[in-house]
């Protein structure tokens, strides 16, 4: 995971737990398309705006090499983050690889918020773990899974949340990670009876709700489904109403 | 200097040349906030089918170099939510509205037109060149006399102006355009997009749940300016030109190919004010290179040789 801050008081007064941040890549026109990266978490006194990614291709390598100093062109705050009020006073927040990234900003809002909150972040092995110690401070509880045990517990991310929906229910949950968490969790959320937020993530064009290329389906209430928009519908939707069979399997 | 942008197509007056092309900017709603939308020269609106549809899984969208391939497959909520809910939102905007719509059967584009009839819409895009559908779409757009027989039963019904949106992916451009023409079209649009493809060599995938898709932005911009010339050659009626288009410049060439109008696409998904930005290019070298009037520009190009 690559960590970058840049400063813009109108991203960091106006973000919340979430939204994304589209960024022009710069230095090559050949690629066109802007990308979308999860707001990782905001200063509002000093403008600072931090983002975590995961390198995938040509563009978030561009990024990557980055030097302090440069500038950088970016929209946002955009899109649908996640719900959260006062109200909750406990939550449970799942998080798998990369899709850890916005959790962060998440969290520190509902410890703020005055919630007790449990953090369950998944990761590959030991060197994909990253940022511990702002969880370790914004959380109640925290459980690290690995794949390969090298930290924490050896197994997934879901297999430490139903341990814990048997010991406790939550107010609400959380999630961001790849489809397949997704699916139990939203498996887990509907045998308990737990509302749950998912994070959705999905190959996106303008990221302002124009163009229909981030499209997630979401159940209507004719037993049907439609064509949602990731960008501006989402990325943060109940899990109930999302069919994750429709979905492209990919973090 | 004072620069007069203003040009005419089909009897109606556009303030400058640049339109919101279809597919790229929703309704315009989507985009208010980042951009003024008076300053426009028109909208075409996302395009449209007689009944809602719901359109492609996705991923419907892939990066090529210099290029987008996209397979959204006219998502939209029908030509009566259109008028009911989206129309009278834009209709608050000073810009002209141009409708594009798309159809399984000549039957339904003619519906949808009768629908429309007494709408306050300045245009309709017939398009007949969309490549992510089954039915109709490009199917229509590469045969001449279906060209022409659509053309011609749509304009039957129809009280605005016709533009006929062609696709690239025939042999023949021209005779497309001729057989348009013909039918009475009052306009011609294209490019629409060049029928592509992408894999993932890792997952052994199409990147497209579709497979195939449209590609478009600058890598098309050549493709587009040799066809927007090639039918301006051949046809009498003004041409909305468009494929890539990301600069002022941009915007200049295809004028001086022969259109009277551009439609910027792509460039609205790499930045929510492009139009405004090229539109500001363009009035700089209009200032630099001494145009003071855009309608100079149209059709300008000066050929040496050559063998077409």
């Amino acid at each position: 995971m690559y960590k970058m801050a840049f400063i813009s008081s109108y991203i960091a007064l106006n973000a919340h737990p979430g939204q994304f941040v589209h960024i022009k890549v710069p230095y090559d026109n050949s690629l066109l398309l802007r990308r979308p990266i999860s707001i990782h978490d905001v200063h509002p006194q000093t403008g600072r705006v931090e983002i975590a990614y995961r390198v995938v291709g040509k563009g978030t390598r561009i990024l990557s090499r980055m030097n302090a100093g440069q500038i950088i062109d970016v929209l946002g705050p955009l899109g649908k983050g996640f719900t959260i009020s006062r109200e909750i006073k406990s939550a449970i927040v799942i998080g798998g690889g990369c899709g850890v990234a916005p959790l962060k900003f998440l969290v520190r809002c509902l410890k703020e918020g005055g919630g007790a909150v449990t953090a369950l972040l998944g990761f590959r092995n030991r060197e994909a773990v990253y940022e511990l110690d702002e969880f370790e401070r914004f959380s109640d509880q925290l459980f690290i899974t690995t794949d390969d045990g090298s930290l924490g517990s050896k197994g997934l991310v879901t297999q430490a949340l139903e341990k814990e929906l048997r010991k406790h229910l939550p107010d609400v949950m959380f999630a961001c990670g790849p489809v397949p968490m997704l699916k139990v969790v939203q498996r887990l959320a509907k045998e308990y009876s737990v509302p749950c937020q998912i994070s959705l993530e999905e190959r996106m064009g303008c990221g302002i709700g124009g163009c229909l290329v981030c499209s997630c389906a979401i159940r209507t209430s004719d037993g049907d489904f439609e064509y949602k928009r990731v960008c501006q519908d989402g990325p943060v939707f109940w899990s109930q109403e999302v069919l994750l069979d429709e979905a492209a399997l990919e973090c | 200097m004072k620069l007069h942008l203003n040009v005419e197509i089909c009897g109606i007056s556009f303030k400058n040349p640049v339109i919101a092309a279809s597919g790229t900017f929703g309704f315009g709603r989507e985009y208010a906030r980042y951009v003024d939308l008076n300053m426009l020269g028109g909208i075409a609106v996302k395009g449209l089918t007689l009944s809602p549809r719901k359109g492609n899984p996705p991923p419907r969208i892939a990066e090529t170099p210099s290029g987008i391939l996209n397979s959204v497959g006219l998502q939209n909520p029908g030509v009566d939510y259109f008028i009911e809910e989206e129309l009278p939102e834009l209709l608050k905007y000073d810009t002209r509205i141009i409708v594009n719509i798309n159809g399984n059967t000549i039957d339904e584009y003619c519906r949808m037109v009768e629908k429309l009839r007494d709408v306050p819409v300045h245009l309709l895009e017939l398009n007949i060149s969309c490549p992510n559908v089954k039915q109709g779409g490009m199917a229509f757009g590469t045969d001449p006399n279906v060209v022409y027989d659509i053309t011609r039963s749509v304009k039957a019904h129809a009280r605005q102006p016709v533009i006929v949106k062609l696709t690239p992916n025939v042999t023949d451009i021209k005779e497309i355009a001729i057989a348009a023409e013909k039918g009475g079209a009052d306009g011609i649009s294209l490019i629409n997009t060049v029928l592509g493809m992408a894999i993932d060599a890792k997952k052994r995938r199409p990147v497209l749940a579709n497979v195939v898709g449209g590609l478009s932005g600058p890598a098309i911009k050549p493709i587009a300016l040799r066809m927007v010339w090639e039918v301006s050659q051949v046809v009498s009626v003004p041409i909305i030109g468009m494929g890539g288009i990301t600069t002022g410049e941009d915007v200049v060439e295809f004028l001086l190919a022969g259109a009277t109008a551009v439609g910027v696409g792509t460039a609205n998904l790499m930045s929510p004010t492009a139009c405004i930005d090229i539109l500001n290019q363009l009035e700089e070298y209009m200032l630099q290179n001494g145009v003071r009037d855009i309608n100079e520009l149209i059709g300008g190009l000066e050929v040496k040789g050559g063998f077409c």
